[in-house]
């Protein structure tokens, strides 16, 4: 019997007997395969949500059965059998290992050159620490330090049984439940994710980054997360890591909502190194991606800053929509892909509100025999007077059989509104090359300078931290493309 | 002794080209070497196979250092083996940090040696010291590898590279054109610091007035991709007279 037919079998045989299929086995770690509404209120159920947020997840899996998958990508998508996949299996806790001497060499050795700090490499690899570096000690004085500043950061499964009424006005305000066939996937099926919620006037105390890194490593296969920043407030956030992550799971389809009001800033930041897979392309994670953030009060800002070299399929445009007067959004990327990596990924910026400002650096390399493309949309609404873009797009090619292609979508519907595009395509030039050479460079790390630069302007944007660490994995991620 | 650097009857194509045609030219520890030449005679050209440049085909004979051949050795090997090369048109790396390009060439050279990488403060120390004697200011270390950079400027830039780097042998290639008056001279006196018992030099450039300042233990006429002419610092002042009517380039 098919994987497909026996779970609905399965499926049919509980709901059968009982009204609600698993909830009489919530003690199993896992549903069964498959995706119908049985299996979302296990979910719910497991995560012992309210009715309104079952009732919210079922809106969005009718909504997504009566969807397709979107086609418009320059990008080569394998079909997917979605009834061919787990969605629900308990946070695995692997058993740890012992010491650094028992994990794979070559695993070490990318920590290693990308400079992950001792501790954080054993954390990252499933060794058990020594008590100076007691990860959930260090975990609780960031609680601590947070929660005096007024700060919630949590998993979002325990902020929709903690601060309902906050989830229930903001989920989906950004990205409705129908918004796209990956968006509503993720609505009906999110496992967990963060929650974030600055309150007025607070700045947040630290970057939101170094507990992420310690705690939410096994997020999971269908993230969410939720950011809001009230009146006055500023937070930054990082997500991702520069460690390569594997993940058996291959379709990742996370959404990220963040909501500025009134003069609030949210600076996002996101280092994906996904699984490619290998040269030929077989394995590798296919990252299905909505980030989209609203600027809802005057003078408010948001601002994406993406270094993305990781998955076999990329498909991601952080936006924003610029609703208050004089708001700001920024978009900053690099997207690397080697062998034979695809990447469609841009952004959306929608200005409605007057003076609205958006700034777009789009950085794409390609080697080997991927293909990368940028698509961005740039839209002034009527209402949108005097606002203005700016637009830069380059792309840097490695070797002859990869492609990069920009795709610009302008409309613009206030005569006031100014709008700025500028592109360009580029190779490394064999001269800057053999510069390097001359001086005792060697090639791969020739190639990673060259790179480094093309790319400056959106690495700077990065924090500090990550910017090193993300410089090397540009390295890393291009080994074996020249020479 | 053997010599620093032997070239022996060397033969070189660009593409299908024949360029160089039978160069012989030898040079010990300690030496300064000039190279002179009508413009299109090759001078360049050797530069870049000598630094193992791809493209720079060698047909026929021989490059030495210290005895051993090179001809196998990648770019990056020979500029760590000591070969270092003052380019006639220093290229620009956009977005390369300064600091970050001199400190990867002089560590990967360390690496190479054995030794610690350089640590980035005490790295800047010594950069910046040397970065004075050559009028190179702070703001110009701070730019993008030649981004933005005068002619002269980028000149001065390689021979901060090279007082960095201190390589057993340097070929300059037009280090002075394009440079001023005072500027040659600033740049010839930071040349002149880095002239060493254990380290050649070959300068190649169209204007005796440099050799004023870098006074030549050799001066060598090319032309036509072979060595037409040897002789000391008095055949500059000739050339400078008479220019390259007298050389033979049947010869
Ligand atoms: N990449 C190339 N392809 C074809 N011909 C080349 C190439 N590079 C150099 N040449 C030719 O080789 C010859 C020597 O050039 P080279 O640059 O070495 O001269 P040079 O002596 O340095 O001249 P100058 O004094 O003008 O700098 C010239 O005729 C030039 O056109
Ligand atoms: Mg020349």
């Amino acid at each position: 019997m098919a994987a497909t037919t026996e779970t609905i079998e399965q499926v049919k045989q509980a709901t059968g007997k009982y009204k609600y299929g698993f909830v009489t086995d919530i003690e199993t770690d896992k549903a069964p395969k498959g995706l119908n509404e049985d299996i979302i209120r296990f979910i719910s159920a497991k995560k012992d949500e309210p009715e309104w947020m079952l009732d919210w997840r079922l809106k969005a899996f009718r909504r997504w059965q009566t969807m397709s998958s979107p086609d418009w990508a320059k990008l080569d998508i394998p079909p997917i059998d979605y009834q061919d996949s787990y969605y629900y299996s308990a946070p695995k806790s692997a058993e740890k290992l012992k010491s650094l001497d028992e994990v794979d060499p070559e695993l070490l050795a990318t920590y290693e050159k990308l400079g992950i700090p001792l501790n954080e490499q054993k954390m990252l690899a499933n060794v058990a620490v020594d008590a100076v570096f007691d990860s959930v000690s260090v975990a609780t004085t960031f609680r601590e330090e947070l929660s005096k500043a007024g700060v919630i950061f949590c998993p979002i499964s325990e902020a929709i049984r903690d601060y309902p009424e906050l989830v229930r006005r903001y989920l989906g305000s950004v990205v409705p439940v129908g918004d796209n066939y990956f968006a509503a996937l993720n609505s009906a099926v999110f496992t967990d994710g963060s929650f974030v919620y600055i309150p007025k006037g607070v700045r947040c105390p630290m970057e939101l980054s170094t507990y992420f890194r310690i705690n939410e490593q096994n997020t999971g296969q269908f993230e969410r997360t939720l950011i809001i920043a009230e009146d006055e407030s500023y937070v930054s956030y990082l997500e991702g890591c520069t460690a390569p992550q594997r993940d058996e799971n291959q379709l990742h389809a996370a959404v990220v909502e963040l909501v500025a009001l009134k003069d609030a800033e949210i600076k996002y930041s996101t280092v994906q190194n996904w699984y490619p897979g290998d040269e030929n392309g077989k394995g590798g994670i296919y990252n299905f991606v909505t980030k989209r953030g609203v600027c809802r009060g005057d003078r408010s800002k948001i601002s994406w800053t993406q270094v993305e070299t990781g998955s076999a399929i990329t498909w991601k445009y952080p936006s924003c929509v610029l609703r208050g007067k004089d708001s700001v959004g920024e978009f900053y990327s690099v997207a690397l892909t080697n062998n034979m990596q695809q990447a469609d990924t841009g952004t959306k910026m929608i200005h409605i509100g007057e003076g609205s400002r958006s700034t777009i650096i789009s950085k794409g390399i390609s080697a080997g025999r991927s293909q990368n493309c940028y698509r961005g949309l740039v839209h002034m609404q009527p209402t949108a007077e005097d606002a203005r873009n700016f637009t830069q797009c380059d792309s840097l090619l490695i070797g002859d059989k990869c492609g990069a292609h920009t795709v610009p979508y302008i409309v613009s519907r206030n005569p006031s509104a100014k709008i700025e595009h500028e592109a360009t395509t580029s190779r490394i030039s064999e001269d800057q090359l053999f510069y390097c050479l001359q001086r005792g460079i060697g090639e791969e790390d020739a190639v990673s300078l060259i790179v480094n630069g093309f790319c400056k302007e959106v690495m700077k944007e990065l924090p500090m931290e990550f910017a090193v660490e993300a410089q090397k994995l540009i390295g890393i991620s291009l080994e074996g493309s020249v020479g | 002794m053997t010599a620093l650097l032997e070239i022996r009857d060397l033969h070189a194509s660009v593409g299908e080209t024949p360029i160089l045609k039978g160069i012989n030219l030898t040079i010990n520890a300690g030496e300064v070497h000039a190279i002179m030449g009508p413009n299109g005679s090759g001078k360049s050209t050797m530069s870049y196979v000598l630094a193992g440049r791809d493209g720079y085909e060698v047909t026929g004979g021989d490059i030495l250092m210290n005895g051993e051949s090179m001809l196998e050795m990648e770019p990056d090997e020979r500029a760590r083996a000591g070969m270092f090369l003052a380019f006639q048109y220093p290229v620009e790396l956009p977005g390369v940090g300064g600091m970050s390009f001199l400190r990867a060439a002089v560590n990967a050279r360390r690496v190479e040696a054995g030794e610690e990488e350089i640590d980035q403060l005490g790295f800047v120390k010594i950069v910046r010291e040397k970065a004075r004697l050559l009028g190179i200011s702070d703001e110009m270390l701070k730019r993008a590898v030649n981004v933005g950079f005068s002619g002269g400027e980028k000149k001065r830039y390689e021979i901060l590279q090279m007082a960095l780097l201190e390589p057993r042998m340097a070929v300059l290639d037009e280090t002075d054109s394009g440079l001023d008056v005072d500027a040659l001279r600033i740049v010839s006196e930071g040349v002149n610091l880095l002239r060493d018992p254990g380290r050649a030099m070959l300068v190649i450039t169209h204007y005796q007035r440099l050799l004023n300042h870098i006074v030549p233990d050799y001066v060598h006429i090319l032309a036509g991709g072979r060595v037409r002419k040897t002789g000391g610092k008095e055949l500059a002042l000739e050339v400078e007279e008479s220019g390259y009517a007298g050389i033979d380039d049947a010869a």
